[in-house]
């Protein structure tokens, strides 16, 4: 290439961008036309322009998002958004993040009276929490044999760590966190674009089948297994929630 | 419910952007896992914002807060760094994409491409910020100078300035590795 597309060198070279841009109406057109016909460093400028620009198209990475921050922000911008937005004052501390819990169980007691209180809203608003970003996940890993030595040591009980990738609940990661006054395991699971919080923690009685709550938009699903508490929480539907705990409790 | 229609309007109006604010937020961060945080960042804040927002183009109006996100993230507001092309050239092969082959490609062509692929994405990768972001948004976002002038929120002169050079650099870079 020639160094002839130096803007210096042709006073029209901005129009011959523009024009070439598609930025031109029709009268500025057909007057750039008149001029580059006699201009021959303006016919250079549009070959150049041409060459950079099928380089581009043709060569350059569009970097399109990744499917899990895809699902991550599609499931962020879910029905229960002001709500949301006021869980992301929550990270700072213990003092806000009880203050936060008090409005938004008061937002949601508010809306639908009605269900187990506490322990529902309690798991909705950590997996709120969770969606902010970073907060997903604080081992990320698809490997159930990384996800489980992580929580050793951090907590005192050994969580049921599963991959269920194979019935299309694949295994996201892990991370703690505190419900009911305790530290609880959450186990992230993906289906399609939405994200599923599984957590775990001992709780002594007999077996319990899965039983179904909804709180705005959001589906639970609540059973216990061999000592162990275990509540699901997303926004896929739930049929589909119901599939997951189903395939939980058939996964070995 | 009124909130829950204010969650669908945003997931039909700014989340069909997801795309473009990560090729954006990518070009101008040129780390994968920078770009994942700042599109996060931008979409916490475009929920917050989304309320006030009464435009009618929300592609642009999202695109403005990641980039301006970005730049906070790198905390150059007002004085975008300036990598000379040809040492930045240099040194930062390792920042771009490795996924370029088209498997139905076969393995010579492939590899041609691939290396049209990496070389040109090196040198883009190179360019000033500004400059960057400029040619980003008209070449691979094929958007209009007056969106981008929004988005950088320069006059649309600025815009026009900083294409050209943009161009120019590629153009010249281009011709010094004689890319095919």
């Amino acid at each position: 290439m020639t160094r002839s597309h130096d803007p210096g060198e042709c006073e029209m070279t901005l129009l011959v961008q523009a024009d070439f841009d598609g930025e031109l109406d029709a009268a500025q057109a057909a007057a750039l036309a008149a001029h580059r016909a006699e201009c021959s460093i303006c016919r250079a400028t549009s070959e150049s322009l041409e060459r950079v620009r099928h380089a581009l198209r043709e060569q350059a990475t569009y970097h399109r998002a990744p499917s899990a921050l895809r699902a991550r922000l599609v499931a962020r911008a879910g029905p229960l958004r002001p709500a949301s937005i006021w869980v992301s004052g929550w990270r700072r501390g213990a003092v806000s993040f009880v203050a936060g819990g008090a409005i938004a169980a008061a937002v949601m007691l508010a809306v639908v009276p009605r269900g187990t209180p506490g322990l529902a809203d309690q798991v909705l608003a950590g997996h709120l929490r969770a969606l902010e970003p970073g907060h997903l996940e604080d081992v990320p890993s698809t490997d159930q044999h990384t996800v489980k030595p992580w929580f050793d040591g951090k907590l005192d009980f050994a969580p049921p760590v599963k991959n269920l990738g194979a019935v299309g609940f694949p295994l996201l990661g892990g991370r703690l966190d505190y419900l009911g006054g305790r530290r609880v395991a959450a186990i992230v699971y993906g289906r399609a674009k939405h994200v599923i919080d599984l957590y775990a923690w001992p709780e002594s009685g007999p077996d319990r089948a899965p039983a179904d709550m909804a709180r705005q938009g959001y589906n639970i699903v609540h059973w216990r297994t061999n000592g162990m508490a275990l509540w699901a929480v997303s926004d896929v539907e739930q049929g589909e929630l119901d599939a997951f705990a189903r395939d939980w409790q058939a996964a070995p | 419910m009124e909130r829950e229609g204010g969650g669908r309007d945003f997931k039909r109006s700014v989340l069909p952007h997801l795309d473009a604010a990560y090729n954006l937020a990518r070009w101008l961060m040129r780390a994968p896992t920078d770009a994942e945080d700042v599109v996060q960042e931008a979409v916490v804040r475009a929920l917050t914002y989304f309320a006030g927002f009464r435009g009618d183009n929300a592609r642009g109006w999202f695109l403005q807060i990641v980039r301006n996100t970005a730049y906070a993230s790198m905390k150059l507001d007002r004085d975008p760094r300036v990598i000379p092309l040809a040492s930045a050239a240099s040194d930062d092969t390792g920042a771009v994409a490795p996924e370029l082959v088209d498997p139905a490609d076969d393995p010579e062509r492939a590899m041609l491409k691939a290396r049209a692929h990496e070389s040109l994405d090196r040198l883009l990768a190179a360019l000033p910020l500004e400059l960057r972001e400029a040619i980003v948004l008209r070449e691979l976002q094929e958007l209009s100078y007056r969106e981008i002038a929004q988005i950088i929120q320069a006059p649309v002169g600025t815009v026009m300035s900083r294409l050209w050079r943009a161009r120019q650099l590629l153009a010249e870079a281009a011709q010094r590795e004689a890319v095919p």
